[in-house]
């Protein structure tokens, strides 16, 4: 048991359980903050896929250390635009629950 | 092979499984409580776990910017957008059916199943020679001169994630 850092599968088992709370949490939530919450689980996930090949795998050990960085960025950016889409969502129909958002026409 | 407890390496092994514990938790916090605030709370306490695999994994780099980046940006950004589009607490309760909870267990059992099984099963590669240490500065190195275009281009991307936003939100006010 107190060996488990050193080997890959234990990460890798982890980013898949982090991922799987990721899209039960997209499922199961009815409002869209919770969503995006979801959603930063899979990418988190995704990170860790990421730096466990690098460390164990990979020639290269910066390679996935730099694309875990870039992942960082891009869900920072994802998060401030789907936050203000949630911020203009709730000013028109005073509500984030997905299920009443059934309008179309903008 | 199997060191005892209060070795290095055993503290060590003990201090992993804490931090999988953390994550673990935090992640069932994150999806599983009513309310909102919560659930960022959770995600900010599996955030913290995953820093720390991260540190395990030889990148203490990493392991700050995922405190600083998600702990100490995306999570106080949701906090905020909670605060001002605060869902309506009366009817949270009649929000969540049995059959969206199931559905959503077995669709996320199914894929973190199948992912887990692909790992644990899949034959891997052979370990490469590391050609460099995957220290900070062998990373800013790459980063000016390997990848500075997808440097460039994330910082293009923020900025206009930075101005959309701003757009964004400005659009539905009323009054002006």
């Amino acid at each position: 048991m107190l060996t488990l850092s050193t080997q890959l599968n234990t990460y890798l088992i982890i980013g898949a359980i982090l991922f799987g709370f990721g899209i039960f949490g997209m499922v199961r939530r009815p409002s869209l903050i919770g969503m995006l919450i979801a959603v930063e689980l899979v990418l988190s996930g995704a990170s860790i896929n990421f730096m466990a090949f690098n460390r164990f795998l990979a020639p290269d050990p910066t390679v996935g250390q730099i694309i875990t960085l870039f992942i960082m960025a891009i869900a920072a950016a994802e998060a401030a635009i789907s936050l203000s889409i949630v911020i203009a969502v709730y000013r028109n129909y005073k509500s984030i629950e997905v299920e009443d958002l059934v309008e179309l026409k903008g | 092979m199997n060191p005892s407890l209060f070795s290095p390496e055993g503290l060590a092994g003990v201090i992993f499984l804490i931090l999988i514990g953390v994550t673990m938790i935090g992640a069932i916090i994150a999806t599983c409580t009513q309310r909102l605030i919560r659930s960022v709370s959770g995600l900010a306490v599996c955030f913290v776990g995953v820093a720390g695999l991260y540190y395990f994994l030889n990148s203490p780099f990493v392991a700050m910017m995922e405190l600083l980046i998600y702990v100490g940006a995306v999570c106080v950004t949701i906090a905020f957008a909670i605060m001002l589009a605060e869902p309506d607490e009366r009817r949270l309760a009649r929000k969540i059916s049995g059959l969206s909870g199931g559905l959503a267990a077995v669709c996320g059992g199914a894929v973190s199943f199948a992912l887990a099984y692909a790992a644990v099963t899949g034959h891997w590669m052979a370990p490469a020679t590391p050609v460099n240490d995957g220290s900070l500065k062998m990373m800013g190195e790459a980063l000016l001169t390997k990848y500075s275009m997808v440097f460039e281009l994330i910082s293009i991307v923020l900025l206009v994630a930075i101005i959309g936003s701003m757009a964004l939100a400005r659009a539905g006010r009323r009054g002006n």
